[in-house]
C-alpha cells in the first residue's frame, strides 16, 4: 500500500502533463479529420463547464439541475456589456460576465443549500428556469430575448510586435485550452487540498463533518458559487466561439446536457465531463449523418446514460481511471519511513484550545469543564429529556447509564450541539454553549464519538482521521487550495499518533468500509479524538465489541482520561463501575439519582427502576 | 388595474390550470411519499397521455376511449419500468434515482419524436365541449375549460378516496410516514411500490389526457409542467396530497392573474412565489418536519 503511495507521489504532476500534451496534440488530428478545430474548442467549453460542475456534484454530491442559470448569466452579461459598448475591453468584459455568475449564485446558492438531495435539484432546476424567463421576457430589450445577442467581438492582445485576435479556429481553441488548461489545474489544487478533503467529507457524511468542527455550509456555498464561476466562464467563451450568445444557454436542456455529459464521462474525476461532452458532440454531428437512425441520435444518447447510470456509475473515463489505478503498483525501493508515534501529543487536548484547563491549583472552586443546567427537549408532546441537570469536573469521567429510551442519547445530542435544547443551560469552562452549532461546538471543545458509527465509508482511515484533524488545525472555514491536505506536518504527525495509539496501523491505508466492526468503532473513536476535544461524549463505545477488545477500548478511556473530561454512556454496567469517578442515573427523560458508584448502587430507586443485575454484581 | 371581467375571467383560467396541475403534481407527491424518489420522468409520462389522447381522438372520437388508453398506455409503462428497471435503484443513492428517470425521460421525449415527429399535432376537443359558458353577462368562458376543472377534480376525489378511504391508500400513507415500519409490519411493500408508482404515472397521463385539446401536442411538451410541478411541490411540501393540491390551484392562480397584470411577469411569479416559501417556511407550506 505504501508503495503505491511512492509511486504515486512521483507522478504528482502526471495528469496535468499529460492534459497539456493532449491539448497540443489534439487539434492537428481534428484539423486532419474534420478539417477544423472547431468541434474540439466545442467539446473544451463543455468540459470546462463541467469541470465546475464535477467539483460540486461529483466531489460534494451536490447535484444541481440549474447550472444553465450561470451559464446564461456569465455568457449574456459579457455579452451585453461588449455589444452596447458600455466596456470596451473585452477582456474586462469576460471578467464581469464570471462576477455577474458568481455573483448571481450566492443568492440562488444561499437560498437552494437550504435544502438537500432532491429538494436541492428540483430547486436549482426552478432557479435556472426562473433565470430563463427573466431573460426572456422582462429584460428582452437588453438580451434580445428569443432572439439573443449576436456580434460579440473577440479578445485580443497587443503587446509590441505581437497582436493577436482570438476570432477563430486556431486562434480561438489557443484562448479556449489555456483557458481549459488553467481551469483544470486549479480545479486538480482544489481537489488535492484541504478544501478537497472537506468537500469529500461533505458528499459522504455532511453532519459528521459538520460535528468535526467543518462550516458545512459555508464549503458548499463556496462550492457553488466556483462552479458557477466556471459556468460562466464557459458561457463567455461560448458567447465569443459563436460570437453570438443564444437564448438556450438558459434553457433546463443546458443544464441537462451538462449532467448527461458529467455523467457519461464519470462523476468525480475531473476530466470525464470533458469526455462526456466529446461523446455527446461526436454522436450528434456522426449519428446525425446516418440514414434512419439521425433522428434517434438523442434517443441512443439517453440510452447510453440510462446504461451507464445502472451499470457502470463510474462513467466512461471515470471506468478506465480506476482501472488505471487499481493495476498492481511498482514495488517502490523502499517503504515510506512511519514518523515516530507521538502518542501523547496525540491524545492530548489541543493545547491553544479555546479554553484551557484551569490551573491545578484553583481548588474546589474551579469552574466545571461541563455544566447542564435543568436542561429540557421535547419534540411535540414527548418529553424525552426533562429537567436534567449535570456537572462535571475537569478530568473527570462521568457516567450517564439508565433504560433504553431513557433519554440518555438525546442528552448527548444536546451536549454535542446536534440538538438544540428546549429549556435549560448549557456551560462549557463557565462559557454558555446553549444552542450553539455542532459546529461551534466541536470547536470550544467537544467532540462525541456516535452510538451508530458514523464513518466516511469510502475513504481510508487515515483519509476519515485526517478530515477530523484538519479542522482543530485550520479553522471551520479556510480556502488553503495551494497546498495538498496531507502537506501539514502538525495534521499528519497527529494523524500518525493515533494511528499507533489505536492500533489501526495495518489496516489505515484500507477503504473503512472494507474493514471489520471492531476497527471502525476505533476509527469512529479516533474521528472525534482527531479534533482534540477537551470534553469528550462517549455514546456506547463498547457497544459491538467482543470482551477483548472491550478490555483494549476501557484501558484507552482510561488513557484518554488523563488530561481530559468525559461523559459516558454505555449499557456495560461492569465498564461504567470500573469507570466512573460519578454517575448519573436517567429514568424516562429524568435525572433519578446521581452520585459516586458506590452511592448509586446504594440507591433504592434505581435498583427498582433498573439495576437489578447490578446487586448480585456488587455482592460478587 | 385591468378590469374585473378580465380578472374574474383569468382567476377561471388559473383554477382549471391548478386542478391540472394539482392531478399532475399529487402524483409526482405520491410517487416521492411512498418510494422516496422524485421521479423526473413525470412530464414525459404526462406528454405520453396527451399522444394517447391524440392518437385515439385521430381515430375515434370518444373521450373516454381517450382517458382509458391514457391511463392504459401508463400502467403499461409505469409497471414494466418499475419492474424492469427502477425497483434496482430503491437501494441506491437519491441521486441516482433522479438521473436514471432523467435518462428514462429522455429516452420517452426521443423515442415519441421517431415516431410523430417533431411538429406540433392537434387534438380536437369532445364535441361535448364545445360552446361558450356565459358567467353572467360578466366574461364569457369556453365550456371545455369549465369542463375540464370538474374532469380533473373527479380524478382528484377519486385518488383521495383511494388514498384516504381504501386499506390500500391506508398502507400507502402509513408507509409515507414510516416505510420501515410498514415493512416491518408484513405489509408486501414491493407491490406497494409497484401500485403507487403506477397510480402516480396514471395521474400524469391523465392529465396529459385532459390538457391535450388545449394545447399544441409536442413531445418536449411535459418539461415545462414537470418544473411547474417541482415548484407545486416545493410550494405546497413534498410528499404531502393536500399540499399538491392547494400548491397546484396556487400556482395556477399566479400564472394566470399575473398574466393580466403583465404577462412578462407571468412565469417570474411563481419563481419568486417559491423562493419566498423556501425563505419563510422551508420545508413547504404543508410539508412535515424532517421528511426531507
Amino acid at each position: 500500500m505504501s508503495a503505491s503511495l511512492v509511486s504515486r507521489r512521483g507522478s504528482r504532476w502526471l495528469p496535468e502533463i499529460f492534459v497539456a500534451l493532449l491539448l497540443v496534440v489534439l487539434p492537428f488530428g481534428f484539423v486532419t479529420a474534420l478539417s477544423s478545430v472547431d468541434l474540439l474548442s466545442r467539446i473544451l467549453v463543455w468540459g470546462l463547464f463541467g469541470i465546475g460542475f464535477d467539483l460540486l456534484f461529483g466531489y460534494s454530491g451536490l447535484l444541481s439541475f440549474g447550472q444553465a442559470a450561470f451559464f446564461g448569466t456569465g455568457g449574456f452579461v459579457t455579452a451585453y456589456l461588449l455589444t452596447s459598448h458600455i466596456i470596451a475591453n473585452v477582456w474586462l468584459g469576460m471578467l464581469a460576465g464570471v462576477a455577474a455568475a458568481m455573483l448571481f449564485s450566492v443568492v440562488v446558492g444561499y437560498l437552494a443549500l437550504r435544502r438537500v438531495g432532491l429538494y436541492f435539484a428540483m430547486i436549482t432546476l426552478a432557479f435556472a428556469q426562473l433565470s430563463y424567463f427573466v431573460e426572456n421576457s422582462p429584460l428582452a430589450h437588453w438580451t434580445g430575448g428569443e432572439n439573443g445577442l449576436p456580434g460579440i467581438p473577440p479578445p485580443g492582445i497587443d503587446i509590441g510586435p505581437l497582436r493577436l485576435s482570438f476570432d477563430e479556429g486556431w486562434r480561438i481553441y489557443v484562448l479556449i485550452a489555456t483557458l481549459f488548461f488553467f481551469g483544470y489545474m486549479l480545479a486538480r489544487f482544489i481537489v488535492r487540498s484541504p478544501v478537497g478533503a472537506v468537500l469529500t467529507g461533505i458528499r459522504q457524511n455532511a453532519d459528521r463533518t459538520a460535528a468535526l468542527g467543518h462550516s458545512v455550509s459555508g464549503y458548499k456555498l463556496s462550492v457553488f458559487v466556483l462552479a458557477a464561476g466556471y459556468a460562466g466562464l464557459a458561457g463567455v467563451l461560448l458567447g465569443i466561439f459563436q460570437s453570438y450568445m443564444p437564448p438556450g444557454a438558459f434553457s433546463v436542456d443546458t443544464s441537462g446536457q451538462l449532467v448527461f455529459q458529467t455523467v457519461i464521462g464519470g462523476v468525480g474525476t475531473l476530466l470525464g465531463p470533458t469526455v462526456g461532452a466529446a461523446v455527446w458532440l461526436f454522436l450528434r454531428d456522426e449519428l446525425q449523418q446516418i440514414p434512419g437512425v439521425g433522428s434517434l441520435w438523442m434517443f441512443i444518447l439517453g440510452a447510453i446514460f440510462v446504461v451507464l447510470v445502472t451499470l457502470l456509475r463510474k462513467g466512461l473515463y471515470g471506468t478506465l481511471a480506476a482501472w488505471w489505478r487499481s493495476r498492481p503498483a511498482v514495488p517502490a525501493p523502499a517503504p515510506a519511513p512511519q514518523p515516530e508515534p507521538r502518542v501523547r501529543a496525540a491524545i492530548r487536548p489541543h493545547p491553544g484550545s479555546a479554553h484551557p484547563a484551569p490551573p491545578a491549583n484553583a481548588g474546589a472552586a474551579a469552574t466545571p469543564a461541563l455544566e447542564a443546567r435543568a436542561i429540557n427537549k421535547h419534540f411535540g408532546g414527548i418529553r424525552a429529556v426533562s429537567g436534567v441537570s449535570l456537572t462535571v469536573p475537569a478530568g473527570e469521567i462521568h457516567a450517564v447509564i439508565g433504560p433504553n429510551g431513557a433519554g440518555k442519547t438525546t442528552f448527548l445530542r444536546l451536549l454535542s450541539g446536534e440538538m438544540a435544547p428546549s429549556g435549560g443551560q448549557i456551560l462549557l469552562r463557565g462559557h454558555d454553549i446553549t444552542g450553539h452549532s455542532v459546529t461551534a461546538v466541536n470547536r470550544a471543545g467537544i467532540a462525541k464519538s456516535y452510538q451508530i458509527n458514523q464513518l466516511f465509508n469510502d475513504l481510508t482511515g487515515r483519509q476519515n482521521l485526517r478530515i477530523a484533524a484538519l479542522g482543530r488545525h485550520r479553522g471551520t472555514l479556510r480556502f488553503d487550495v495551494f497546498r495538498s491536505a496531507d502537506s501539514i506536518p502538525a495534521v499528519e504527525e497527529s494523524i500518525a499518533g493515533l494511528i499507533d495509539e489505536l492500533g489501526l496501523a495495518a489496516c489505515a491505508d484500507l477503504p473503512v468500509a472494507t474493514l471489520p466492526y471492531g476497527e471502525k468503532r476505533r476509527i469512529e473513536l479516533g474521528l472525534a479524538l482527531a479534533t482534540l476535544p477537551s470534553v469528550l461524549l462517549l455514546d456506547e463505545p463498547l457497544a459491538g465489541l467482543s470482551p477483548g477488545e472491550r478490555q483494549d477500548v476501557i484501558r484507552l478511556i482510561r488513557r484518554l482520561a488523563e488530561g481530559r473530561t468525559i461523559v459516558l454512556v454505555e449499557h456495560d454496567m461492569d465498564a461504567v463501575f470500573a469507570l466512573a469517578a460519578r454517575i448519573m442515573v436517567m429514568h424516562q427523560g429524568r435525572p433519578l439519582a446521581e452520585g459516586t458508584p458506590a452511592e448509586v448502587r446504594r440507591d433504592a430507586a434505581v435498583r427498582r427502576a433498573y439495576l437489578g443485575g447490578v446487586k448480585a454484581h456488587a455482592h460478587a | 388595474m385591468p378590469p374585473m371581467a378580465l380578472l374574474l375571467s383569468q382567476a377561471f383560467s388559473g383554477f382549471a390550470f391548478g386542478t391540472l396541475l394539482a392531478l399532475m403534481s399529487s402524483g409526482l407527491t405520491i410517487i416521492f411519499g411512498t418510494l422516496g424518489f422524485v421521479n423526473f420522468a413525470h412530464g414525459a409520462m404526462f406528454m405520453l397521455g396527451a399522444y394517447a389522447a391524440f392518437v385515439v381522438l385521430t381515430w375515434s372520437h370518444s373521450y373516454i376511449a381517450a382517458l382509458a388508453a391514457g391511463a392504459a398506455v401508463l400502467l403499461i409503462v409505469s409497471v414494466v419500468l418499475e419492474r424492469g428497471l427502477l425497483r434496482f435503484f430503491y437501494a441506491r443513492p437519491p441521486e441516482d434515482q433522479l438521473l436514471v428517470t432523467f435518462g428514462l425521460s429522455v429516452m420517452l421525449i426521443e423515442g415519441i419524436r421517431y415516431f410523430f415527429g417533431s411538429d406540433s399535432q392537434r387534438v380536437s376537443q369532445p364535441n361535448w365541449g364545445d360552446g361558450i359558458v356565459n358567467f353572467g353577462g360578466l366574461f364569457y368562458y369556453p365550456l371545455y375549460r369549465v369542463e375540464v376543472i370538474g374532469i380533473a377534480a373527479a380524478f382528484l376525489l377519486a385518488l383521495y378516496l383511494l388514498l384516504y378511504h381504501t386499506s390500500v391508500g391506508l398502507m400507502v400513507r402509513a408507509g409515507i410516514e414510516d416505510r420501515l415500519m410498514v415493512g416491518l409490519l408484513g405489509i408486501d411493500v414491493r407491490k406497494m411500490f409497484l401500485l403507487v408508482f403506477a397510480v402516480g404515472a396514471m395521474a400524469a397521463g391523465i392529465a396529459g389526457v385532459i390538457f391535450a385539446p388545449l394545447s399544441a401536442v409536442i413531445p418536449d411538451m411535459g418539461t415545462p409542467f414537470l418544473i411547474q410541478a417541482f415548484v407545486v411541490v416545493v410550494i405546497g411540501g413534498l410528499g404531502s396530497f393536500g399540499g399538491a393540491i392547494v400548491g397546484g390551484i396556487l400556482v395556477g392562480e399566479l400564472l394566470s392573474l399575473t398574466t393580466a397584470f403583465n404577462p412578462d411577469y407571468s412565469q417570474v411569479s411563481i419563481y419568486l412565489a417559491m423562493t419566498l416559501v423556501l425563505v419563510l417556511r422551508p420545508r413547504g407550506l404543508f410539508g412535515a418536519v424532517g421528511r426531507i
